[in-house]
Protein backbone atom coordinates (compact mmCIF):
# COMPACT_ATOMS: atom_id res chain seq x y z
CA UNK A 1 0.00 0.00 0.00
CA UNK A 2 1.40 3.28 -1.01
CA UNK A 3 1.37 6.21 1.38
CA UNK A 4 2.51 8.83 -1.04
CA UNK A 5 -0.98 10.09 -1.78
CA UNK A 6 -2.15 10.32 1.82
CA UNK A 7 -2.30 13.76 3.39
CA UNK A 8 0.01 14.30 6.37
CA UNK A 9 -1.46 13.18 9.70
CA UNK A 10 -1.31 16.66 11.21
CA UNK A 11 -2.37 19.53 9.05
CA UNK A 12 0.59 21.58 7.93
CA UNK A 13 0.20 25.37 8.00
CA UNK A 14 -1.53 26.49 4.88
CA UNK A 15 -0.67 29.55 2.92
CA UNK A 16 -3.37 31.67 4.60
CA UNK A 17 -2.72 33.92 7.65
CA UNK A 18 0.15 32.82 9.86
CA UNK A 19 -1.59 33.51 13.18
CA UNK A 20 -3.88 30.88 14.62
CA UNK A 21 -3.11 28.36 11.96
CA UNK A 22 -0.55 26.42 14.01
CA UNK A 23 -1.47 23.22 15.73
CA UNK A 24 -1.87 23.55 19.51
CA UNK A 25 1.67 23.62 20.93
CA UNK A 26 0.73 23.77 24.63
CA UNK A 27 3.01 21.50 26.64
CA UNK A 28 1.16 18.88 28.64
CA UNK A 29 4.00 16.48 29.24
CA UNK A 30 3.76 13.68 31.78
CA UNK A 31 6.60 12.75 34.08
CA UNK A 32 8.34 9.39 33.87
CA UNK A 33 7.37 7.11 36.77
CA UNK A 34 9.06 7.93 40.08
CA UNK A 35 8.73 4.81 42.25
CA UNK A 36 11.16 6.16 44.88
CA UNK A 37 8.99 9.19 45.43
CA UNK A 38 5.81 7.20 45.69
CA UNK A 39 7.38 4.90 48.24
CA UNK A 40 8.65 7.81 50.33
CA UNK A 41 5.23 9.46 50.19
CA UNK A 42 3.57 6.21 51.24
CA UNK A 43 5.93 5.73 54.19
CA UNK A 44 5.54 9.34 55.32
CA UNK A 45 1.77 9.15 54.97
CA UNK A 46 1.55 5.95 56.96
CA UNK A 47 3.82 7.35 59.67
CA UNK A 48 1.66 10.46 59.91
CA UNK A 49 -1.54 8.46 60.20
CA UNK A 50 0.01 6.16 62.80
CA UNK A 51 1.30 9.04 64.94
CA UNK A 52 -2.03 10.86 64.63
CA UNK A 53 -4.00 7.74 65.52
CA UNK A 54 -1.83 6.85 68.50
CA UNK A 55 -2.20 10.38 69.84
CA UNK A 56 -5.91 10.64 69.19
CA UNK A 57 -6.92 7.36 70.81
CA UNK A 58 -4.25 7.34 73.53
CA UNK A 59 -6.05 6.95 76.89
CA UNK A 60 -3.11 8.54 78.75
CA UNK A 61 -3.57 11.85 77.01
CA UNK A 62 -6.92 12.72 78.58
CA UNK A 63 -8.40 14.58 75.62
CA UNK A 64 -11.56 15.19 77.61
CA UNK A 65 -9.50 17.26 80.09
CA UNK A 66 -7.93 19.16 77.20
CA UNK A 67 -11.39 20.00 75.88
CA UNK A 68 -12.53 21.07 79.36
CA UNK A 69 -9.66 23.47 79.89
CA UNK A 70 -9.17 24.85 76.37
CA UNK A 71 -11.60 27.70 77.06
CA UNK A 72 -11.24 27.79 80.83
CA UNK A 73 -11.50 31.33 82.22
CA UNK A 74 -8.12 31.15 83.96
CA UNK A 75 -6.43 29.84 80.82
CA UNK A 76 -8.04 32.58 78.72
CA UNK A 77 -6.85 35.14 81.27
CA UNK A 78 -3.29 33.80 80.85
CA UNK A 79 -3.69 33.86 77.07
CA UNK A 80 -4.71 37.52 77.27
CA UNK A 81 -1.63 38.34 79.39
CA UNK A 82 0.61 36.58 76.88
CA UNK A 83 -0.92 38.53 73.99
CA UNK A 84 -0.56 41.83 75.86
CA UNK A 85 3.05 41.17 76.86
CA UNK A 86 3.98 40.13 73.32
CA UNK A 87 2.27 42.95 71.46
CA UNK A 88 3.30 45.74 73.81
CA UNK A 89 6.90 44.63 74.20
CA UNK A 90 7.27 44.05 70.45
CA UNK A 91 5.81 47.43 69.51
CA UNK A 92 7.97 49.26 72.04
CA UNK A 93 10.95 47.03 71.22
CA UNK A 94 10.69 47.91 67.52
CA UNK A 95 10.51 51.63 68.35
CA UNK A 96 13.54 51.39 70.63
CA UNK A 97 15.29 49.32 67.97
CA UNK A 98 14.68 51.96 65.29
CA UNK A 99 15.97 54.72 67.56
CA UNK A 100 19.03 52.70 68.62
CA UNK A 101 19.79 51.80 64.98
CA UNK A 102 19.53 55.43 63.88
CA UNK A 103 21.83 56.34 66.78
CA UNK A 104 24.33 53.72 65.63
CA UNK A 105 24.59 55.26 62.17
CA UNK A 106 24.53 58.87 63.34
CA UNK A 107 27.42 61.29 63.01
CA UNK A 108 27.65 61.79 66.77
CA UNK A 109 30.23 59.61 68.47
CA UNK A 110 28.41 59.88 71.80
CA UNK A 111 25.13 58.62 70.33
CA UNK A 112 26.93 55.79 68.54
CA UNK A 113 28.74 54.72 71.69
CA UNK A 114 25.58 54.87 73.80
CA UNK A 115 23.66 52.70 71.31
CA UNK A 116 26.55 50.27 71.05
CA UNK A 117 26.81 49.93 74.84
CA UNK A 118 23.05 49.32 75.08
CA UNK A 119 23.10 46.57 72.48
CA UNK A 120 26.25 45.05 73.97
CA UNK A 121 24.82 44.86 77.47
CA UNK A 122 21.29 43.71 76.80
CA UNK A 123 22.18 41.15 74.16
CA UNK A 124 25.08 39.96 76.25
CA UNK A 125 23.24 39.06 79.46
CA UNK A 126 20.50 36.43 79.91
CA UNK A 127 16.94 37.70 79.65
CA UNK A 128 16.08 35.75 82.79
CA UNK A 129 18.64 37.73 84.78
CA UNK A 130 17.32 40.99 83.33
CA UNK A 131 13.74 40.09 84.29
CA UNK A 132 14.72 39.29 87.88
CA UNK A 133 16.75 42.49 88.00
CA UNK A 134 13.83 44.67 86.91
CA UNK A 135 11.47 42.93 89.33
CA UNK A 136 13.89 43.61 92.19
CA UNK A 137 14.71 47.15 91.18
CA UNK A 138 13.36 48.29 94.56
CA UNK A 139 16.33 46.63 96.29
CA UNK A 140 18.73 48.97 94.48
CA UNK A 141 16.63 52.11 94.07
CA UNK A 142 14.01 52.04 96.83
CA UNK A 143 12.18 55.06 95.51
CA UNK A 144 11.57 57.04 92.36
CA UNK A 145 11.55 60.81 92.59
CA UNK A 146 10.93 63.74 90.35
CA UNK A 147 13.20 66.73 90.86
CA UNK A 148 16.79 67.89 90.45
CA UNK A 149 19.22 65.02 89.88
CA UNK A 150 22.33 64.36 92.05
CA UNK A 151 20.57 64.71 95.43
CA UNK A 152 18.92 68.03 94.58
CA UNK A 153 15.48 68.97 95.93
CA UNK A 154 12.66 66.58 95.07
CA UNK A 155 9.19 67.48 93.94
CA UNK A 156 7.62 64.09 94.47
CA UNK A 157 8.66 60.52 95.06
CA UNK A 158 7.11 57.07 94.93
CA UNK A 159 8.08 53.70 96.29
CA UNK A 160 9.68 51.64 93.52
CA UNK A 161 7.86 48.50 94.57
CA UNK A 162 4.53 50.23 94.07
CA UNK A 163 5.38 51.07 90.48
CA UNK A 164 7.27 47.96 89.42
CA UNK A 165 4.56 45.33 89.56
CA UNK A 166 5.19 41.91 88.07
CA UNK A 167 3.56 42.99 84.82
CA UNK A 168 5.56 46.23 84.59
CA UNK A 169 8.81 44.42 85.36
CA UNK A 170 7.99 41.84 82.70
CA UNK A 171 7.27 44.57 80.14
CA UNK A 172 10.45 46.46 81.01
CA UNK A 173 12.59 43.35 80.75
CA UNK A 174 11.06 42.07 77.51
CA UNK A 175 10.93 45.48 75.82
CA UNK A 176 14.46 46.56 76.60
CA UNK A 177 15.88 43.19 75.68
CA UNK A 178 13.88 43.09 72.44
CA UNK A 179 14.97 46.63 71.54
CA UNK A 180 18.60 45.50 71.57
CA UNK A 181 17.91 42.67 69.11
CA UNK A 182 15.63 44.82 66.97
CA UNK A 183 18.25 47.54 66.66
CA UNK A 184 20.58 45.07 64.96
CA UNK A 185 17.81 43.96 62.62
CA UNK A 186 16.91 47.56 61.77
CA UNK A 187 20.56 48.46 61.28
CA UNK A 188 21.01 45.62 58.79
CA UNK A 189 17.89 46.86 56.99
CA UNK A 190 19.14 50.44 56.82
CA UNK A 191 22.50 49.27 55.51
CA UNK A 192 20.78 47.29 52.75
CA UNK A 193 19.40 50.46 51.15
CA UNK A 194 21.50 51.88 48.31
CA UNK A 195 23.25 55.08 49.51
CA UNK A 196 22.19 56.63 46.19
CA UNK A 197 18.63 56.71 47.53
CA UNK A 198 19.65 58.99 50.35
CA UNK A 199 21.56 61.26 47.96
CA UNK A 200 18.65 61.45 45.54
CA UNK A 201 16.35 62.48 48.39
CA UNK A 202 18.86 64.99 49.74
CA UNK A 203 19.30 66.53 46.32
CA UNK A 204 15.56 67.25 46.30
CA UNK A 205 16.14 69.32 49.43
CA UNK A 206 14.65 66.83 51.88
CA UNK A 207 15.78 67.26 55.47
CA UNK A 208 17.57 64.30 57.04
CA UNK A 209 14.60 63.23 59.16
CA UNK A 210 12.32 62.98 56.15
CA UNK A 211 14.99 61.23 54.10
CA UNK A 212 15.00 58.53 56.75
CA UNK A 213 11.24 58.32 57.28
CA UNK A 214 10.07 58.60 53.68
CA UNK A 215 12.85 57.06 51.64
CA UNK A 216 15.29 54.91 53.61
CA UNK A 217 13.10 53.24 56.26
CA UNK A 218 10.30 52.16 53.90
CA UNK A 219 12.87 50.41 51.72
CA UNK A 220 14.66 48.95 54.72
CA UNK A 221 11.34 47.45 55.84
CA UNK A 222 11.63 44.81 53.15
CA UNK A 223 14.70 43.49 54.93
CA UNK A 224 13.44 44.25 58.44
CA UNK A 225 10.00 42.62 58.34
CA UNK A 226 10.85 38.91 57.93
CA UNK A 227 13.26 38.68 60.91
CA UNK A 228 10.89 40.85 62.93
CA UNK A 229 8.11 38.35 62.29
CA UNK A 230 10.51 35.73 63.60
CA UNK A 231 11.15 37.83 66.70
CA UNK A 232 7.42 38.23 67.25
CA UNK A 233 6.78 34.52 67.08
CA UNK A 234 9.72 33.86 69.33
CA UNK A 235 8.46 36.52 71.75
CA UNK A 236 5.07 34.79 72.04
CA UNK A 237 6.87 31.91 73.71
CA UNK A 238 9.61 33.91 75.43
CA UNK A 239 6.93 35.65 77.49
CA UNK A 240 6.60 32.40 79.46
CA UNK A 241 9.92 33.30 81.11
CA UNK A 242 8.07 35.89 83.18
CA UNK A 243 6.78 33.06 85.38
CA UNK A 244 9.91 33.67 87.52
CA UNK A 245 8.62 37.11 88.48
CA UNK A 246 5.05 36.14 89.20
CA UNK A 247 3.79 36.94 85.75
CA UNK A 248 0.47 35.30 84.89
CA UNK A 249 1.03 34.37 81.25
CA UNK A 250 -0.48 31.40 79.45
CA UNK A 251 2.18 28.84 80.36
CA UNK A 252 2.38 29.98 83.99
CA UNK A 253 -1.36 29.69 84.60
CA UNK A 254 -1.41 26.28 82.91
CA UNK A 255 1.35 25.16 85.25
CA UNK A 256 -0.58 26.49 88.23
CA UNK A 257 -3.59 24.48 87.17
CA UNK A 258 -1.72 21.21 86.72
CA UNK A 259 0.00 21.64 90.07
CA UNK A 260 -3.44 21.30 91.65
CA UNK A 261 -5.11 18.72 89.39
CA UNK A 262 -1.99 16.81 88.19
CA UNK A 263 -3.17 16.84 84.53
CA UNK A 264 0.34 17.85 83.43
CA UNK A 265 0.25 16.63 79.84
CA UNK A 266 -3.31 17.73 79.18
CA UNK A 267 -2.66 21.28 80.32
CA UNK A 268 0.58 21.52 78.40
CA UNK A 269 -1.39 20.46 75.32
CA UNK A 270 -3.98 23.16 76.07
CA UNK A 271 -1.25 25.78 76.26
CA UNK A 272 0.53 24.48 73.15
CA UNK A 273 -2.68 24.59 71.11
CA UNK A 274 -3.08 28.25 72.04
CA UNK A 275 0.56 28.99 71.19
CA UNK A 276 0.05 27.35 67.80
CA UNK A 277 -3.06 29.44 67.20
CA UNK A 278 -1.18 32.63 68.09
CA UNK A 279 1.86 31.83 65.94
CA UNK A 280 -0.38 30.91 63.02
CA UNK A 281 -2.22 34.21 63.25
CA UNK A 282 1.13 35.99 63.54
CA UNK A 283 2.51 34.31 60.41
CA UNK A 284 -0.54 35.27 58.42
CA UNK A 285 -0.10 38.86 59.58
CA UNK A 286 3.54 38.68 58.58
CA UNK A 287 2.61 37.60 55.04
CA UNK A 288 0.37 40.66 54.69
CA UNK A 289 2.97 43.07 56.03
CA UNK A 290 5.68 41.61 53.80
CA UNK A 291 3.47 42.06 50.79
CA UNK A 292 2.77 45.65 51.77
CA UNK A 293 6.47 46.49 51.82
CA UNK A 294 7.45 44.65 48.67
CA UNK A 295 5.51 47.14 46.54
CA UNK A 296 7.50 48.05 43.47
CA UNK A 297 9.75 45.01 43.59
CA UNK A 298 7.55 42.84 41.40
CA UNK A 299 8.18 39.68 43.39
CA UNK A 300 5.12 39.57 45.59
CA UNK A 301 3.11 36.41 45.23
CA UNK A 302 -0.49 36.91 46.33
CA UNK A 303 -1.02 35.81 49.91
CA UNK A 304 -3.83 33.35 49.30
CA UNK A 305 -1.71 31.50 46.80
CA UNK A 306 1.39 31.51 48.97
CA UNK A 307 -0.32 30.21 52.07
CA UNK A 308 -2.26 27.76 49.98
CA UNK A 309 0.76 26.43 48.20
CA UNK A 310 2.96 26.46 51.27
CA UNK A 311 0.70 24.80 53.76
CA UNK A 312 -1.84 22.75 51.86
CA UNK A 313 -0.38 21.46 48.68
CA UNK A 314 3.22 22.44 48.19
CA UNK A 315 3.71 22.08 44.49
CA UNK A 316 6.27 23.33 42.10
CA UNK A 317 4.71 26.08 40.05
CA UNK A 318 7.64 27.83 38.50
CA UNK A 319 5.49 28.92 35.59
CA UNK A 320 3.28 30.93 37.96
CA UNK A 321 6.05 33.00 39.40
CA UNK A 322 6.51 36.42 37.89
CA UNK B 1 24.31 88.09 31.56
CA UNK B 2 24.48 87.22 35.27
CA UNK B 3 26.30 84.15 36.55
CA UNK B 4 24.17 81.26 37.79
CA UNK B 5 27.17 79.33 39.08
CA UNK B 6 30.42 80.80 40.28
CA UNK B 7 32.99 78.35 41.62
CA UNK B 8 36.36 79.59 42.78
CA UNK B 9 39.34 77.48 43.88
CA UNK B 10 37.35 74.38 44.81
CA UNK B 11 39.49 71.71 46.44
CA UNK B 12 38.43 68.31 47.71
CA UNK B 13 40.49 65.51 49.19
CA UNK B 14 39.48 62.02 50.27
CA UNK B 15 42.07 61.07 52.86
CA UNK B 16 45.38 61.49 51.06
CA UNK B 17 43.81 61.56 47.61
CA UNK B 18 43.46 65.05 46.19
CA UNK B 19 40.51 64.73 43.85
CA UNK B 20 39.84 68.40 43.05
CA UNK B 21 42.85 70.69 42.97
CA UNK B 22 41.45 74.16 42.55
CA UNK B 23 38.49 74.30 40.16
CA UNK B 24 37.23 77.65 38.87
CA UNK B 25 34.08 77.69 36.81
CA UNK B 26 31.48 80.25 35.85
CA UNK B 27 28.19 79.32 34.27
CA UNK B 28 26.01 82.10 32.94
CA UNK B 29 22.25 81.94 33.35
CA UNK B 30 20.74 79.91 30.54
CA UNK B 31 24.07 78.41 29.56
CA UNK B 32 24.75 74.70 29.03
CA UNK B 33 28.21 73.64 30.15
CA UNK B 34 29.39 70.17 29.25
CA UNK B 35 32.14 68.59 31.34
CA UNK B 36 34.25 65.80 29.90
CA UNK B 37 37.33 64.00 31.11
CA UNK B 38 38.76 60.58 31.89
CA UNK B 39 37.38 58.37 34.66
CA UNK B 40 38.53 59.45 38.10
CA UNK B 41 39.30 63.01 37.03
CA UNK B 42 36.86 64.41 39.61
CA UNK B 43 33.87 65.34 37.42
CA UNK B 44 31.27 63.74 39.68
CA UNK B 45 32.94 65.05 42.80
CA UNK B 46 32.83 68.60 41.48
CA UNK B 47 29.18 68.29 40.51
CA UNK B 48 28.36 66.92 43.98
CA UNK B 49 30.14 69.85 45.59
CA UNK B 50 27.77 72.23 43.81
CA UNK B 51 24.74 70.92 45.73
CA UNK B 52 26.85 70.16 48.79
CA UNK B 53 26.47 66.39 48.70
CA UNK B 54 30.25 66.62 49.14
CA UNK B 55 31.86 69.23 51.38
CA UNK B 56 34.87 70.81 49.71
CA UNK B 57 37.95 71.59 51.82
CA UNK B 58 38.57 74.91 50.13
CA UNK B 59 36.99 77.30 47.66
CA UNK B 60 33.65 79.05 47.35
CA UNK B 61 30.67 77.99 45.28
CA UNK B 62 27.86 80.42 44.65
CA UNK B 63 24.61 79.56 42.92
CA UNK B 64 22.53 82.54 41.85
CA UNK B 65 24.69 84.68 44.09
CA UNK B 66 24.20 82.57 47.22
CA UNK B 67 27.13 80.85 48.90
CA UNK B 68 26.41 77.11 49.02
CA UNK B 69 26.58 75.29 52.34
CA UNK B 70 27.96 78.15 54.46
CA UNK B 71 27.26 81.67 55.51
CA UNK B 72 29.70 84.42 56.21
CA UNK B 73 29.34 85.83 59.70
CA UNK B 74 31.76 88.56 60.68
CA UNK B 75 34.29 87.49 58.06
CA UNK B 76 34.19 83.83 59.13
CA UNK B 77 32.40 80.88 57.59
CA UNK B 78 29.68 79.07 59.46
CA UNK B 79 27.98 75.86 58.35
CA UNK B 80 24.42 76.58 57.22
CA UNK B 81 21.58 75.24 59.36
CA UNK B 82 19.98 72.19 57.73
CA UNK B 83 16.77 73.98 56.76
CA UNK B 84 18.66 76.58 54.76
CA UNK B 85 20.90 74.06 53.02
CA UNK B 86 17.75 72.17 52.07
CA UNK B 87 16.27 75.34 50.61
CA UNK B 88 19.42 75.85 48.53
CA UNK B 89 19.23 72.29 47.27
CA UNK B 90 15.62 72.76 46.19
CA UNK B 91 16.74 75.14 43.49
CA UNK B 92 19.44 72.76 42.19
CA UNK B 93 18.13 69.66 40.39
CA UNK B 94 20.39 66.64 40.09
CA UNK B 95 20.19 63.65 37.80
CA UNK B 96 22.36 60.63 38.52
CA UNK B 97 24.06 58.11 36.30
CA UNK B 98 22.17 55.27 37.96
CA UNK B 99 18.80 57.13 38.17
CA UNK B 100 18.21 56.45 41.89
CA UNK B 101 14.45 56.52 41.53
CA UNK B 102 12.58 55.54 44.69
CA UNK B 103 11.75 51.89 43.94
CA UNK B 104 8.79 51.72 46.32
CA UNK B 105 6.96 54.55 44.57
CA UNK B 106 5.39 54.67 41.13
CA UNK B 107 6.64 57.08 38.48
CA UNK B 108 4.11 59.77 39.36
CA UNK B 109 4.74 59.28 43.10
CA UNK B 110 8.48 59.71 42.48
CA UNK B 111 7.82 63.02 40.78
CA UNK B 112 5.38 64.16 43.49
CA UNK B 113 7.69 63.25 46.36
CA UNK B 114 9.71 66.47 46.39
CA UNK B 115 6.83 68.95 46.06
CA UNK B 116 4.74 67.10 48.67
CA UNK B 117 7.32 66.40 51.37
CA UNK B 118 9.64 69.35 50.84
CA UNK B 119 7.42 72.14 49.60
CA UNK B 120 4.25 71.04 51.38
CA UNK B 121 2.18 70.97 48.17
CA UNK B 122 -1.30 69.48 48.39
CA UNK B 123 -1.28 65.97 46.96
CA UNK B 124 -3.96 66.61 44.34
CA UNK B 125 -2.16 69.62 43.00
CA UNK B 126 1.24 67.89 43.09
CA UNK B 127 -0.21 64.92 41.21
CA UNK B 128 -1.53 67.13 38.44
CA UNK B 129 1.80 68.88 38.11
CA UNK B 130 3.67 65.58 38.18
CA UNK B 131 1.48 64.17 35.42
CA UNK B 132 2.13 67.25 33.33
CA UNK B 133 5.88 66.82 33.82
CA UNK B 134 5.71 63.15 32.90
CA UNK B 135 3.84 64.17 29.79
CA UNK B 136 6.61 66.62 29.00
CA UNK B 137 9.24 63.85 29.12
CA UNK B 138 6.96 61.62 27.05
CA UNK B 139 5.86 59.25 29.80
CA UNK B 140 2.23 60.17 30.41
CA UNK B 141 1.23 56.55 29.82
CA UNK B 142 3.77 55.17 32.32
CA UNK B 143 2.72 57.28 35.32
CA UNK B 144 1.57 54.34 37.42
CA UNK B 145 4.44 51.99 36.64
CA UNK B 146 7.04 51.25 39.29
CA UNK B 147 10.68 51.93 38.39
CA UNK B 148 11.37 48.19 38.09
CA UNK B 149 8.74 48.06 35.33
CA UNK B 150 10.40 50.79 33.26
CA UNK B 151 13.32 50.67 30.83
CA UNK B 152 16.53 52.49 31.73
CA UNK B 153 15.73 55.35 29.39
CA UNK B 154 12.24 55.71 30.84
CA UNK B 155 13.62 55.60 34.40
CA UNK B 156 16.08 58.35 33.60
CA UNK B 157 13.34 60.49 32.10
CA UNK B 158 11.27 60.02 35.26
CA UNK B 159 14.35 61.05 37.26
CA UNK B 160 14.61 64.22 35.18
CA UNK B 161 10.92 64.94 35.76
CA UNK B 162 11.44 64.35 39.49
CA UNK B 163 14.21 66.95 39.55
CA UNK B 164 12.19 69.40 37.45
CA UNK B 165 9.23 69.11 39.84
CA UNK B 166 11.14 71.27 42.32
CA UNK B 167 11.29 74.04 39.69
CA UNK B 168 15.09 74.34 39.93
CA UNK B 169 17.14 77.24 38.61
CA UNK B 170 20.01 74.93 37.76
CA UNK B 171 20.21 71.31 36.65
CA UNK B 172 23.20 69.05 37.23
CA UNK B 173 23.51 65.91 35.12
CA UNK B 174 26.12 63.30 36.05
CA UNK B 175 26.61 61.07 33.01
CA UNK B 176 22.83 60.74 32.50
CA UNK B 177 23.17 58.27 29.64
CA UNK B 178 26.18 56.18 30.68
CA UNK B 179 24.10 53.40 32.23
CA UNK B 180 21.80 53.09 29.21
CA UNK B 181 21.71 50.71 26.29
CA UNK B 182 22.79 52.56 23.13
CA UNK B 183 19.32 52.62 21.61
CA UNK B 184 17.92 54.36 24.72
CA UNK B 185 20.49 57.18 24.86
CA UNK B 186 18.72 59.30 22.27
CA UNK B 187 15.40 59.64 24.09
CA UNK B 188 17.13 60.96 27.24
CA UNK B 189 19.39 63.35 25.34
CA UNK B 190 16.32 64.66 23.53
CA UNK B 191 14.71 65.60 26.85
CA UNK B 192 17.88 67.41 27.92
CA UNK B 193 18.02 69.19 24.55
CA UNK B 194 14.45 70.38 25.00
CA UNK B 195 15.35 71.72 28.43
CA UNK B 196 18.28 73.60 26.93
CA UNK B 197 15.96 75.07 24.32
CA UNK B 198 13.67 76.24 27.13
CA UNK B 199 16.59 78.15 28.60
CA UNK B 200 17.45 75.95 31.59
CA UNK B 201 20.93 76.48 33.02
CA UNK B 202 22.72 73.14 33.07
CA UNK B 203 26.02 71.44 33.83
CA UNK B 204 26.20 68.12 32.04
CA UNK B 205 28.96 65.61 32.68
CA UNK B 206 28.91 63.40 29.61
CA UNK B 207 30.82 61.15 27.28
CA UNK B 208 28.53 62.00 24.38
CA UNK B 209 30.74 64.32 22.33
CA UNK B 210 28.09 64.76 19.65
CA UNK B 211 25.68 66.02 22.28
CA UNK B 212 28.33 68.35 23.72
CA UNK B 213 28.98 69.82 20.30
CA UNK B 214 25.34 70.24 19.42
CA UNK B 215 23.83 71.41 22.72
CA UNK B 216 26.73 72.71 24.79
CA UNK B 217 27.55 76.41 24.89
CA UNK B 218 30.80 75.70 26.62
CA UNK B 219 32.99 72.63 26.99
CA UNK B 220 35.23 71.93 29.97
CA UNK B 221 37.89 69.24 29.88
CA UNK B 222 38.96 68.01 33.32
CA UNK B 223 41.86 65.76 34.13
CA UNK B 224 43.39 64.81 37.45
CA UNK B 225 41.40 67.33 39.47
CA UNK B 226 42.03 70.40 37.35
CA UNK B 227 40.43 72.05 34.35
CA UNK B 228 42.95 71.51 31.59
CA UNK B 229 41.17 73.27 28.77
CA UNK B 230 37.86 74.92 28.02
CA UNK B 231 36.11 76.88 25.32
CA UNK B 232 33.38 76.62 22.71
CA UNK B 233 32.72 72.88 22.16
CA UNK B 234 33.43 73.00 18.42
CA UNK B 235 36.85 74.57 18.96
CA UNK B 236 37.92 72.32 21.77
CA UNK B 237 36.78 69.20 19.96
CA UNK B 238 38.20 70.18 16.57
CA UNK B 239 41.52 71.67 17.64
CA UNK B 240 42.44 70.85 21.23
CA UNK B 241 45.45 72.77 22.45
CA UNK B 242 46.68 70.43 25.18
CA UNK B 243 48.26 67.04 24.76
CA UNK B 244 46.10 65.58 27.51
CA UNK B 245 42.93 66.79 25.80
CA UNK B 246 44.13 65.40 22.49
CA UNK B 247 44.96 62.04 24.06
CA UNK B 248 41.54 61.84 25.71
CA UNK B 249 39.60 62.89 22.63
CA UNK B 250 41.46 60.46 20.43
CA UNK B 251 40.16 57.68 22.69
CA UNK B 252 36.51 58.74 22.84
CA UNK B 253 35.87 60.19 19.40
N1 LIG C 1 33.60 58.99 48.82
C1 LIG C 1 34.83 58.79 48.31
N2 LIG C 1 35.83 58.33 49.10
C2 LIG C 1 37.06 58.14 48.61
N3 LIG C 1 37.41 58.38 47.34
C3 LIG C 1 36.48 58.84 46.50
C4 LIG C 1 35.14 59.07 46.94
N4 LIG C 1 34.43 59.53 45.89
C5 LIG C 1 35.27 59.59 44.84
N5 LIG C 1 36.51 59.17 45.21
C6 LIG C 1 37.68 59.15 44.34
O1 LIG C 1 37.82 60.41 43.76
C7 LIG C 1 38.30 60.29 42.43
C8 LIG C 1 37.41 61.08 41.51
O2 LIG C 1 36.13 60.47 41.51
P1 LIG C 1 34.95 61.02 40.61
O3 LIG C 1 33.82 60.10 40.85
O4 LIG C 1 34.74 62.44 40.88
O5 LIG C 1 35.52 60.82 39.15
P2 LIG C 1 34.78 60.99 37.77
O6 LIG C 1 35.56 61.98 36.98
O7 LIG C 1 33.36 61.27 37.99
O8 LIG C 1 34.97 59.57 37.10
P3 LIG C 1 33.92 58.68 36.27
O9 LIG C 1 33.99 59.14 34.85
O10 LIG C 1 34.45 57.29 36.42
O11 LIG C 1 32.57 58.87 36.89
C9 LIG C 1 38.36 58.81 42.11
O12 LIG C 1 39.70 58.39 42.20
C10 LIG C 1 37.53 58.20 43.19
O13 LIG C 1 38.04 56.93 43.51
MG1 LIG D 1 31.54 60.20 37.73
Amino acid sequence: MSSTNLPPATAAPTGRGAEGEHEDLTIRATHPPRPGRWLAALVAGLALVWVGWSIAVNPNLHWDVVVDYQFDAVVLQGLWVTIQLTVISMVLGVLIGVVAALMQISDSRILRTAALAYVWFFRGTPLLVQLIFWFNLGLIFPEFSLGIPFDGPKLASWSTNAIITGFVAALLGLTINEGAYMSEIVRAGLKSVDPGQQEAAESLGMPHRKVMLRVVLPQAMRVIVPPTGNQFISMLKTTSLVSVIAGADLLTVSQRIYLTNFEVIALLIVASIWYLVLTTVASIGQHFIERRFSRGYGTSVPLDRRIGSNLLFRRRRSADRP
Amino acid sequence: MSAMVEAVGVRKTFGDLEVLRGIDMTVATGQVVCVVGPSGSGKSTFLRCINHLEEPQAGRIRVDGELIGYEEVGGRLRVLPEARLCRQRQSIGMVFQRFHLFPHRSAVENVMEGPVTVKGRRRERAREEALALLDRVGLADRAHHYPAQLSGGQQQRVAIARALAMAPKLMLFDEPTSALDPELVGEVLQVIKDLAADGMTMIVVTHEMGFAREVGDHLVFMDDGVIVEQGPPRDVLRSPRHDRTRAFLSKVL
